[in-house]
């Protein structure tokens, strides 16, 4: 176990397996993805049942938790690649990183956006300064952060460095935003899915909720590879194989 | 693992952790203004300033909503269980308010028992359940049923 995950590590460090895999995952990947978060959304949107209180408004939550839950996971993603890079100064990595920040930053922005219109009708305002609310516009400020700060250094290698430093130091927040609830009086509500304990979710809410959260991470995935395959062209466009992979078409 | 390697990830690992237990003393000294709203313990008790303009937050009680038929004048109860205050506000409230429903209440405490709201906010809790399971929760009297409307 532990030797085939070494293997694939090595493997997939090289830009050239890299670009071999994403190849022929890609095409697939793409249409999963959207068929689980059309069949998400569609069941969540069209067929759950109504909510006791909050009646038909609750529905948004198929956009807002998927949104909301791609855009922490990403950022985590984005650390790790990070503290690789630093250590490791893995070319990947580098890679990785500057792949994960566009569509995790339009995943806070659209977790943001949903649950201001959630917030409307439900509590009664678009926007309150409250510390979830707010950590999580922080976590779209450190998105936008990374990205700025790799296209702002010419160099790629130098960029990756001090983007991977704002990316480690940022997994900081995302453990803000997700125990603020909990250590804080907040106006958002505590967590509603937990892993280790019963969700207080009605099940037939609950499984179009977790589709669509799925199709959410595959989407997210399926736009980090191919973000990554065009990021690793460009870096090896002077290698034998990119060369030999331009002419050979 | 190489010697330059295992230096860089210490070095790496300590500033991390470094950062992170200033953001967490920083988080913790600063928690009073990060709370989005007094709760009526701490309202009771004097912890919150009288006469300023503040956020409060809790439960509203059970059968104290009183509405005058004639304005939009509201008064209700907000409890957590250690303390009680009583609201008063005039407008529209939130669809989602009710009794037992969670509020937080923006504007000024004019005493320790009487807080004025410019704006009242309904909270949701974290439970989502279809009407017929609640209504099935209430006939059969399960405890559930209306406690956890209440929102924490």
């Amino acid at each position: 176990m532990w030797n085939t995950l070494k293997r694939w590590y090595h493997q997939l460090g090289s830009p050239r397996y890299f670009y071999r895999f994403a190849d022929i995952v890609l095409p697939w990947l793409w249409p999963l993805a959207l068929i689980v978060l059309a069949i998400g959304l569609v069941w969540g949107l069209a067929y759950a049942p109504v909510e006791r209180y909050q009646g038909d408004s609750y529905r948004i939550i198929y956009l807002h938790v998927p949104a909301s839950s791609g855009a922490l996971m990403g950022y985590i993603a984005m650390g790790v690649a990070g503290l690789v890079c630093l250590v490791w100064r893995m070319k990947m990595a580098e890679v990785m990183l500057k792949a994960l920040a566009p569509f995790g930053a339009v995943l806070a922005a659209v977790s943001l956006i949903s649950g201001a219109i959630w917030g409307k009708p439900t509590w009664g305002t678009y926007w309150q300064w409250d510390a979830r609310l707010t950590s999580m516009l922080i976590l779209l400020f450190m998105y936008l952060g990374v990205m700025v700060l790799q296209s702002a250094i010419r160099d790629p290698r130098q960029a990756a460095r001090a983007a991977s430093l704002l990316a480690l130091v940022g997994v900081i927040n995302v453990v803000i935003v997700k125990y603020s609830v909990e250590w804080l009086n907040t106006l958002h509500q505590g967590a509603t899915l937990n892993l280790f304990s019963e969700s207080s979710i009605n099940p037939a809410m609950k499984y179009p909720l977790l589709i669509s959260m799925l199709g959410m991470w595959l989407l997210y995935a399926a736009n980090v590879l191919m973000r990554a395959r065009a990021e690793v062209l460009s870096r090896e466009r002077r290698s034998g194989w990119v060369r030999k992979l331009v002419e050979g078409h | 693992m190489n010697p330059v390697r295992k230096q860089r990830l210490i070095v790496v690992l300590a500033v991390f952790l470094g950062l992170a237990l200033a953001t967490a003393l920083a988080v913790y000294a600063l928690r009073q203004n990060i709370n989005l709203f007094f709760t009526p313990q701490q309202v009771v008790s004097g912890e919150a300033p009288v006469g300023t303009k503040m956020r409060v937050g809790g439960l509203v009680m059970e059968g104290s909503v009183v509405r005058d038929p004639e304005t939009l004048d509201v008064t209700f109860d907000v409890t957590d269980g250690k303390g009680t205050f009583t609201v008063h506000y005039q407008g529209i409230l939130p669809d989602l308010f009710r009794e037992g429903q969670g509020i937080v209440a923006n504007g000024t405490l004019v005493s320790q028992e009487r807080f004025e709201a410019e704006e009242v906010l309904a909270k949701h809790d974290e439970t989502y359940m279809p009407p017929e399971v609640q209504d099935a929760l209430e006939k059969a009297g399960h405890p559930g049923a209306r406690k956890d409307a209440a929102g924490s």
